[in-house]
């Protein structure tokens, strides 16, 4: 615990922030204006759990995740000593019961994460208004809830959470056919099934009902008609909550909510998709900047410990800066003394690969590009060797189902690399494709898990389709594998049901 | 400072609470879990609500970790059915309870709509009093914090117009020392009710800590409906085996005899202490005995005369709870159902196992006495 002398004043950090942005620019990181503002640790939990904006819609989770941070803060089992959103400018928030040691690698390691979000490919396509745009949501939200009394909203807020993560996190980066000969606003048109932008109390008016009931009435012919043509969508689509959006009977403010609740998954999921290679990636300056200018003499055992700290490994548990910063070391050296390429590859001499050193000073420049292109599972896909998870005592464990434990299973590089993979393909989230929007010919919705040897689970899988049942409001199902059998879930009317297909 | 995160919060907690709600029979026979928070708030751990999502569950799930091991080596247990990894490899064995915090009257509310308690009427003893004194009223003479500035300046302007030095056009009021008024109190009697409650435990060789813990459990729930009742509560502790002493809270539960019963001398010991420490006209009195009902057969007819003439015409309520022992022979409650009849505040119930506790906290309280 810093003592007062040692805590950082308010007025104290443009000076700092000066200091540290100089070493940050001297190595050629390139990053958004950033701001930095001290609060104490209630305020940083609270910030924390609404995912780093200090306005977000109100809901109960938000309050269960900073209980969570509180209670784990107060037991001593974790603290936060950073947050920092992927906004223009860069907010971050600095604890200020830290210490001046731990605000200066605080503030060297945001400056990763800055630039991480400026450069980094995945992030292009994120708003970086989100501040706005999140206070905007919060503002939606409070307007349907004046108008239909909370439980309702939030009741529906539940719903659509319950399926938030299916959505696709490549989309936003594939350009397709289709949306060429769609004018700009795709989502509001199409989305709202002829619904044109209002206020609310213009609604009425604009969007009369009888228009939108015939409207809608058109459509249903529409997929009556393309259901006879084949399939419906033409392709499995794994933006769920886009088909949803699209094709399932919303109200005006049930269209509204979730499509904001999809604004924010879509936004959050690059994080998710570059953990390893951003927390890698910050922690990799943060030492780089400490260890070389940031640290006077009495600041050295600080450092050291909240550095060891930040970077402590436990059994089962990846730890993503860890990884992150030694791959990019791995990756520095390696591009340093050439050890890459055929000729590197084809040489089975091991005395000869561990003299290996052609000074070629690459590395800086590699891991520049890694940063810009890379994603964690192309990341891990290119640059996990087995030298790395030898040095790093890496293994992959498993459940077993007949201990009930994880055991480890094996520390052959195959399967360390194999396991990592799938750990992080699509962030760990099964894969799930709408396939039929009018199975059976009855409006029936059809899901399709795609089976990588992992089953879901099923209580959680019973109670989402449920809420998939809400929107849809027609019977849903979803093909799955249980017990090695594929088959397919179903719930009508709330009423589950397994079949073997 | 209120931040928007508290009105997350407390819907969160609120959500939470309705969830003990909901579940109440469970959370009646499992007192134990619920901690302590202070005096008037008890924490309760619920399994924790989450949104549900289509999501990996164990099996088939991994992970990569770091360190020394064989293979095979298992490294941390998997969490059995509720459970599962959030994704696949995640870390195991995150909490999956929270607590979450409700008061002993929000206990008490709660018990009564799941059990359909009647409130209780207290004894028709009017006549007791408590004196307690109220700001109502105002006085002549009193500290300046206490000084009411309102009505002052109001005295003062009455007494400015009748003299006439009001001037409309220069509207200046000054009070002085006759115009000063100050709040002041006044004593009133308020009716008052108060409840003492005697438990007396069996704690012969026959009675298991699995019994005690049923009647721990029950006293619980006793305690938190009669607590919302009345105003005030005290409580006695008897226990015997063939002697009874009285003996206080801690000791009640953890003490094991050996040797015989004689229910008889608990019952003495009762009405001693309820005629040193609680006049009958002054408290409603409530006794509850639990036991596994082997007395000594020559001693059933002296505590069948003590109940009805002594004890019964005392009590408010008089509560047999027989539990169900191993050893136990379960004859005295059969000799307690030959006074049934003619007295009905003599309620008797048998809770052979935890989940009979919920329909014995009915029948027990169920009276509305």
């Amino acid at each position: 615990m810093a003592t007062a002398a040692d805590v950082l004043r308010k007025e104290e950090i443009p000076d700092l922030q000066a200091e540290i942005e100089a070493h940050a620019r001297s190595y050629g990181l390139d990053f958004f204006d950033t701001i930095f503002e001290l609060v104490d640790y209630e305020e940083l939990c609270m910030i924390a759990a609404y995912g780093g904006f200090p306005i977000r819609y109100p809901h109960w989770r938000f309050g269960a995740a900073y209980d969570e941070l509180m209670k784990g803060y107060t037991y001593g089992l974790q603290k936060i000593y950073e947050l920092v959103i992927n906004t223009d400018p860069c907010y971050a928030y600095l604890m200020s019961c830290n210490s001046r040691t731990d605000q200066k690698l605080v503030m060297a390691h945001v400056y990763g994460h800055c630039d991480f979000f400026k450069n980094n490919a995945w992030f292009q396509h994120t708003n970086r208004k989100m501040l706005d745009e999140m206070a905007n949501h919060a503002a939606r939200v409070h307007r349907h809830i004046d108008r239909l009394g909370f439980d309702r909203v939030e009741e529906f807020i539940d719903v659509c959470l319950s399926l938030e993560n299916l959505i696709d996190p490549y989309s936003p980066h594939i350009r397709r056919k289709r949306s060429e000969t769609d004018s700009e606003p795709r989502m509001e048109t199409v989305g709202t099934a002829g619904r044109f932008p209002a206020k609310s109390y213009m609604d009425a008016f604009i969007n009369p009902p009888e228009v939108l009931e015939k409207l809608a009435e058109k459509r249903r012919a529409e997929l009556l008609e393309l259901n006879e043509r084949g399939t419906f969508p033409e392709e499995p689509t794994r933006d769920v909550l886009l088909f949803l959006l699209e094709h399932a009977p919303l109200r005006a403010w049930e269209h509204d909510i979730l499509s904001i609740v999809r604004d924010e998954a879509y936004y959050f999921a690059p994080q998710a998709q570059t953990k390893i290679m951003n927390e890698g990636w910050a922690s990799y300056w943060h030492s780089t900047i400490m260890t070389r200018h940031g640290l006077t003499d009495r600041e050295v055992i600080d450092y050291a410990d909240h550095h060891s700290g930040t970077l402590a490994m436990s059994p089962t548990r990846l730890n993503p800066y860890k990884l992150g910063i030694e791959l990019f070391r791995d990756i520095e050296e390696r591009w340093n003394k050439g050890r890459f390429g055929a000729e590197w590859e084809a040489c089975d001499d091991l005395r000869k690969k561990e003299k290996w050193d052609l000074e070629l000073g690459l590395g800086r420049q590699k891991i520049f590009e890694v940063r810009r292109v890379h994603n964690d599972v192309t990341f891990i896909d290119t640059f996990l060797t087995p030298e790395f998870c030898r040095k790093h005592r890496l293994f992959s464990f498993a459940y077993n189902d007949s201990t009930e434990y994880y055991e480890i299973a094996s520390r052959e590089f195959a399967e360390i690399k194999k396991q990592l993979l799938q750990n992080l393909t699509n962030r760990g989230q099964p894969i799930i494709y709408v396939v039929d929007g009018n199975f059976r010919n009855r409006g029936e919705l059809l899901l399709r898990h795609e089976f990588v040897g992992i089953e879901l689970k099923l209580d959680y899988a019973r109670d989402t389709l449920t809420n998939l049942e809400k929107l849809w409001r027609r019977p849903v199902h979803i093909e799955t594998v249980v017990d090695e059998r594929e088959v397919r879930i179903s719930c009508e009317n709330g009423v589950h049901d397994i079949n073997t297909v | 400072m209120t931040r928007p995160i508290n009105r997350d919060l407390s819907r969160f907690r609120d959500i939470l609470r309705g969830r003990v709600r909901e579940n109440l029979r469970q959370y009646i026979t499992q007192s134990e879990m619920f901690g302590r928070r202070g005096k008037d708030v008890v924490s309760i751990p619920v399994p924790n609500i989450d949104i549900p999502r289509f999501l990996h569950g164990q099996r088939g799930s991994g992970g990569v970790g770091q360190g020394d091991g064989e293979v095979g080596q298992p490294i941390g247990p998997g969490q059995g059915e509720g459970g599962g990894a959030g994704g696949a490899g995640s870390e195991p064995g995150s909490g999956h309870f929270r607590e979450v915090e409700v008061t002993l009257e929000e206990l008490a509310e709660m018990l009564a709509e799941e059990l359909e308690l009647p409130r209780i009427e207290p004894k028709g003893r009017d006549s007791i009093k408590s004196r307690k004194d109220k700001y109502n009223t105002v006085s002549r003479v009193g500290p300046d914090s206490l000084r009411h500035f309102k009505r002052t300046f109001r005295r003062a302007l009455k007494r400015a117009v009748m003299t006439g030095e009001y001037d409309p056009a220069r509207p200046r009021v000054v009070p002085t020392r006759e115009d000063t008024v100050y709040r002041s109190w006044r004593s009133v009697d308020e009716p008052q009710t108060n409840a003492a409650i005697l438990y007396i435990m069996d704690v012969s060789g026959s009675m298991t800590d699995e019994q005690k813990e049923i009647v721990r459990t029950e006293a619980f729930w006793i305690d938190t409906w009669l607590q919302s009742q009345y105003d005030g509560i005290e409580k006695r502790y008897i226990i015997h085996d063939a002697v009874a002493t009285e003996v206080d809270e801690e000791t009640f539960y953890h003490t094991r005899e050996s040797g015989g019963t004689r229910i008889s001398s608990a019952y003495k010991v009762a009405l001693g202490v309820i005629q040193r420490d609680f006049p009958v006209s002054d408290w409603n009195i409530y006794c509850f005995q639990f036991s596994d009902g082997d007395n000594w057969g020559e001693d059933n007819g002296g505590c069948l005369r003590l109940l009805a003439e002594s004890l019964l015409p005392m009590l408010n309520l008089f509560c047999y709870g027989q539990v169900e022992s191993p050893y136990g022979s379960g004859d005295f409650i059969r000799e307690l159902r030959k006074l049934e009849k003619q007295h009905e505040n003599l309620l008797l119930s048998e809770i052979p196992d935890r989940d009979a506790i919920y329909d014995s906290i009915r029948t027990f309280l169920g009276k509305g006495k």
